[in-house]
Order: C-alpha cells, then structure tokens, then sequence
C-alpha cells in the first residue's frame, strides 16, 4: 500500500511538471497552440524610429497582429526601414494603411501601430507601407514647447 | 623555498584533476548499463525522495519569492509610473535567474546532502563494500537510480517554482496592490518567449541539476568512512554545489542572454 502511494505521488510531480510546463507556455510567455500559422512579411520607411527595436509588437486597433524583424537603414533614401512579420489571417490591410511609430506609456516599450485606409486592394507578401508617421521624440517635442512659448 | 611551493601548487592541481576524472570516471560507470525492470522501480523511490519530498519547500519559497518581486517590483516601478510591467519583471526574473538558482540551491540543501549522507553511512557501514561481495555493483545499483532521478527532478521543480513565482508576484501585485490584471499578463506575455526565456531557464536547470546530484553523489562515495567523514562530505556538497550553481549560472547567462 505504502508503494502504491509512492509510486501515485511520482506520477503526480510528472504530471504537474508537465502541466506546470503547458501553463508557462500558454499563460506566461502567451504562446498560442496554433503559433505555427504563417506570416508574410512586410516594409515601412520612417523619418525617424526613436528606437524601434527587433521584436516590437505590431498592433491593428491595439490588438497584436504582428512582430518587427529588422530594423535598418535605406541606403538611397537614408530613412530607417522596418521589416515585419504579419500573421497571415490578417490579411485585411489595404493599400493605404498607415503605420506609426508609438510607445506605450511614457517611458514604455516602442511597437508599430497599424491603421487600415479605404483602398480596395490589399498588402501583400513584400509590399511597402507608404503613409508612415515617425515616432514622437520627447526632446523635439518639449524644443517645439519652448520654441512657441518665446514667441509668446 | 620556490620549488617547495611550486610543488605543492601542482600537488593540489593534479589533485583536483584526479578528483574530478575519478567522478567522471564514477558516473560513466554508472550510466553505462541501462536499467532492467527492477531499475525502474529503484528510479521511481528515488525520485520520490528527491523529487516529492523537495516539492513543499519549492511551493513555499517560489510562492514567498514570486511575492516579495512583486512588491519590490511595484515600489521601484511606481516611481516611473510603470507599474503595469511588474509581469514582466516579474516573470524575467523568475523564468531567467531566480527560479532556477533558488531552486538549485534549495535542491542542494535539501536532497543533495540528503544524498552524500546516505551515500556515506553506507559506504561507512560497508553496505556498498557487501554488495560487491554479492556481485552487485554499486554504481549501477546505487548511483544509477539518484543520479537519473536527480537530473529529471530539478527541471521538473524549477518549472513548477516558475510557475507559483509568478501567481505569488500576481497576489501581490494585482490583488493586493491593484495592479491591472490584463496589464500584469499581457505585458507578461509580451516580454517572454518560450524558446528564449522559458528553455534556456529549463537548460540552466538541467545543468544545475547534473551538477548537484554528481557532487552529492560522488561526495557521499569517496568519505571517509567515519562520522565525522561523513559530516564533512555533507558540508563538501552543500558548499561545492552552491559554488558551482553560482559560478555556472554567470556562465551560462552569459552564454544565453549576455550575447557572447
């Protein structure tokens, strides 16, 4: 009886390590079972990226639909181009979507914001999105502040 | 006076060297038959003793550690009004560093000298000695079972450490503190990636586990066969052990995350 008891409690810290396991998946680093959909990946020029990073989320109305994967200069335009991945359900964007470099709070991390136009056709794999809109860099803003307060 | 010292120094390096073959040597021998069915149920009381049996302490600690991150996590991030990303603190810290050191280190404490001392009462007691008179061989009777049930142990209580940090951080964090729930996961799961974060933290684990239960191991069957040999081998593990956890994980940190 004693063994049956042993031999229960070992098979109970098996399950529980891989419960445990399938709960950091899905609950702390928010994998989801069916991660392996595709993506297609697409590009945006900005004036300036204010530190965009590898990784940064891409949102469409605050929802995640995507990630930054390289974040590099454009040797003719010398504009910072940002390549990315959109998970392929989301095949909705429209020619005229803009993008946009945000933060999350002040001093939060920087993601790309996505907003669909009106055109008929849609982005596809390799495109480039044409209406961007750079990041806000505090110190240019609180100069512009200063500026139109001497003018006052 | 020169040669003297020169001589003793490479008396204590081949020293060592003969102690860490003669382990590698010791563990090699012991894997290299693969267990019969009676194995199997040496494997299984083993891992009750070093697994089940360190289950309590780990829930205890990873729930008192993943609380203490979340409020020092929302104390200093308060001052930035930022305290939405005390989940990924949170969470970083435990996945990466904490829960697999603490885990570790409460895993020497707790079963490794567990291990060296029973190791060295029946070495001192000439358990092992008899068996080789039966022609059993220790080592794969013995060592076998405590060294497989070691290794699969650790990663299984560092991922369940993981686990309990961050509802403890959430306790904290969210229900005591009223951090928003939606913010505290969904920063959470922005921040932390299985393959970067949560695996190299089950890698950490794996080699700290290898690590104890070979010191333990190997400590408990070189003692001296007296009480005060064996008291001295429990201390051995529990200090090389604690060593070796700290010096590797800046190590493989460094490997992971330090981008070397």
């Amino acid at each position: 009886m004693a063994k049956r008891w042993l031999e229960i409690s070992v098979g109970a810290l098996l399950v529980a390590g891989v419960v445990a396991l399938l709960a950091l998946a899905l609950q702390v680093s928010g994998s989801h079972l069916n991660g392996a959909d595709g993506h297609y990946r697409l590009s945006a020029l900005f004036d300036n990226t204010a530190g965009l990073s590898t990784k940064a989320r891409v949102t469409l109305s605050g929802v995640t639909v995507g990630e930054v994967i390289a974040v590099s200069i454009d040797s003719q335009t010398l504009m910072a181009k940002v390549d990315m991945h959109i998970d392929s359900q989301v095949d909705y964007l429209t020619l005229d979507t803009n993008a946009s470099i945000l933060t999350a709070g002040l001093l939060g991390e920087k993601y790309v914001g996505l907003s669909v136009g009106a055109e008929e056709e849609m982005l596809v794999d390799g495109d480039v999105i044409e209406d961007t809109q750079s990041a806000l860099v505090l110190e240019e803003l609180i100069g512009q502040v200063l500026l139109d307060l001497g003018k006052n | 006076m020169l040669l003297d010292s020169l001589r003793r120094l490479g008396e204590m390096v081949l020293g060592r060297l003969l102690a860490i073959g003669a382990a590698l040597l010791m563990l090699l021998q012991s894997l290299q038959v693969l267990p019969g069915p009676k194995g199997w149920q040496r494997l299984t009381q083993q891992l009750y003793v070093v697994g089940v049996q360190s289950v309590l302490i780990i829930l205890v600690s990873a729930a008192f550690i993943g609380m203490v991150l979340g409020l020092q996590g929302y104390t200093l991030l308060k001052d930035y009004a930022s305290e939405q990303a005390v989940g990924q603190m949170v969470a970083l810290t435990l996945v990466r560093e904490l829960a697999p050191v603490v885990a570790a280190l409460l895993f020497a404490g707790r079963a490794g000298s567990a291990l060296t001392a029973e190791l060295g009462l029946m070495k001192t007691t000439e358990q092992l000695a008899s068996l080789e008179m039966f022609g059993v061989d220790p080592l794969h009777r013995i060592v076998a079972p405590r060294f497989i049930a070691g290794v699969i142990a650790l990663p299984i209580l560092v991922v369940i450490f993981d686990l309990v940090g961050v509802y403890g951080g959430h306790l904290v964090a969210v229900d005591w503190l009223g951090v928003h729930s939606g913010a505290y996961w969904g920063n959470m799961q922005a921040a932390v990636s299985f393959s970067d974060d949560v695996l190299n933290g089950l890698i950490k684990a794996l080699v700290f586990a290898v690590l104890v239960t070979w010191t333990a191991l190997y400590q408990g069957y070189m003692c001296v066969p007296t009480s005060q040999g064996i008291s001295e081998a429990t201390t051995r593990t529990v200090v090389y052990s604690s060593l070796m956890i700290l010096g590797f994980d800046f190590i493989l940190t460094a490997l992971m995350f330090g981008g070397l």
